[in-house]
């Protein structure tokens, strides 16, 4: 098996591995919401090095090249940055919200608000 | 190289209790990200990246958490079972990499099925020479039409959460 | 962060060339990298270096949220009514061909009036987001 060949994906499956570890395991809610973002940016990276084409230039049409990277996966990435950074925003506002309800932003402080709630 | 810092910030920024310098190292990460796409061909999402992801996600971290708190607490429990649950998941995941076409291959089946066709006709259809604007804006132009939707969304639903509080604590007040 | 003469300064130097490189990038769009994304993200981020170093009161008063929000509304619509008058044209929706009487010019016209309208609303809407959570303290 050729190491180097795969070594972008591995990277991306890593990233995405610390993300999801991050949005399990991690009780502080922009804590959670870090490790979202660095699951968005592992299926980024995993798009850009599939659409990469050794040898080749940004996709670019210019004279005195002929190779272009494939620029469909630039698109899609492209576009899923802003909607990336957009989530990330309504996540964080209602981070905020719920810090101004419950005065905490600890998922299991939170949950315990709650249950005491629907004792009384 | 690159892969290695960009992996190492990745991880710090989780492994750090304080939120301040997980957002910081958030940002570099980003920044680092940007150069990469760059040394893979992908200007436009480089550009993108350095502006949202190291600019606007670091700004608009700081303010949450400085509206929040900035010291996340210890964990109560240990946390076994998501790591094993991420390691299984991640374990799994190479073993599907086994099979994909090695990295930067021109024949893998991402660059022959309608790539080409961008690359062969984008100028001659759309007088663009920037391929990536002209699928954008042009071959994909629904799908941006959703996402500029999306962003509209977001910014009205980021209005609403936190502006709707603010009216109702003046009433409160008052 | 008004008292520091170097922020100040060197704020007041840089803010009128990043809005410049945002229309560049806004317009520049089809050549080189860059595009409405880009650009909206970049004149938002000028008027957010102004915030940070001015506090965010001058700028607010710079970019009230009304506006924000109708400009935001405005650069979907656009997006949308190029669509529309497509149709009208006698195309499909968003099929710039029909805009001009070559092709290829209608979808580069086409095209340069909706990263117009990305770039607004994408502007409008940073400004929005960050605004609201400037104004919480």
């Amino acid at each position: 098996m050729d190491v180097l060949g795969h070594f972008n994906y591995w990277v991306a499956i890593a990233l995405a591995m610390v993300g999801l570890y991050a949005v399990t395991a991690r009780g502080h809610l922009i804590k959670k919401l870090i490790g979202l973002s660095l699951f968005q940016t592992s299926v980024f990276l995993l798009f850009i090095s599939i659409g990469k084409v050794s040898g080749g230039t940004a996709p670019i049409i210019a004279e005195g090249f002929t190779v272009y990277s494939n620029p469909l996966t630039h698109v899609l990435i492209l576009t899923a940055i802003v909607v990336s950074v957009a989530t990330l925003a309504v996540g964080l506002a209602l981070t905020v919200a719920i810090k101004r309800t419950y005065g905490t932003e600890e998922d299991d402080e939170i949950e315990a608000l709650d249950r005491a709630e629907d004792e009384q | 190289m690159l892969l290695v810092f960009v992996l190492a910030t990745g991880i710090a920024a989780v492994w750090l209790r304080n939120l301040l310098a997980s957002a910081m190292l958030l940002g570099i990460y980003s920044l680092l990200m940007a150069a990469l796409w760059v040394v893979l061909d992908a200007v436009d999402v480089a550009f993108t990246e350095a502006a949202v992801g190291a600019g606007l996600t670091t700004a608009l971290m700081l303010f949450a958490i400085w509206l929040t708190g900035r010291q996340e607490k210890p964990p109560v429990r240990k946390p076994w079972f998501p790591l094993a649950g991420a390691l299984i998941t991640g374990g799994l995941l190479i073993f599907g990499t086994i099979d994909m076409p090695k990295f930067g291959d021109p024949q893998a089946p991402a660059q022959v099925h309608v790539a080409p066709y961008y690359l062969e006709n984008a100028e001659a259809q759309t007088g663009v020479p920037n391929v990536v604007t002209s699928v954008l804006a042009s071959y994909r132009g629904f799908d941006t039409l959703g996402e500029v939707t999306v962003v509209f969304t977001a910014g009205m639903g980021v209005v609403v959460l936190l502006g709707g509080l603010r009216r109702r604590r003046r009433t409160d007040e008052t | 962060m008004k008292d520091y003469f170097v922020l100040r300064v060197m704020a007041k130097l840089l803010i009128p060339f990043i809005l410049l490189f945002g229309f560049y990038v806004q317009m520049h769009g089809d050549y080189g990298p860059g595009g409405g994304f880009q650009a909206g993200v970049i004149i938002a981020a000028a008027l957010i270096l102004y915030a940070i170093v001015f506090d965010v009161g001058p700028a607010r008063r710079v970019a009230p949220m009304w506006m924000l929000v109708a400009l935001s509304c405005i650069g979907v619509l656009l997006y949308a009514s190029v669509g529309v008058a497509t149709m009208m044209a006698g195309g499909q929706f968003l099929e710039y061909g029909v805009l001009a009487h070559d092709p290829a010019h209608g979808n580069h016209l086409g095209i340069l009036i909706i990263e117009i309208g990305v770039g607004v609303a994408v502007a409008a809407a940073m400004l929005m987001i960050y605004f609201s959570f400037a104004g919480r303290r």
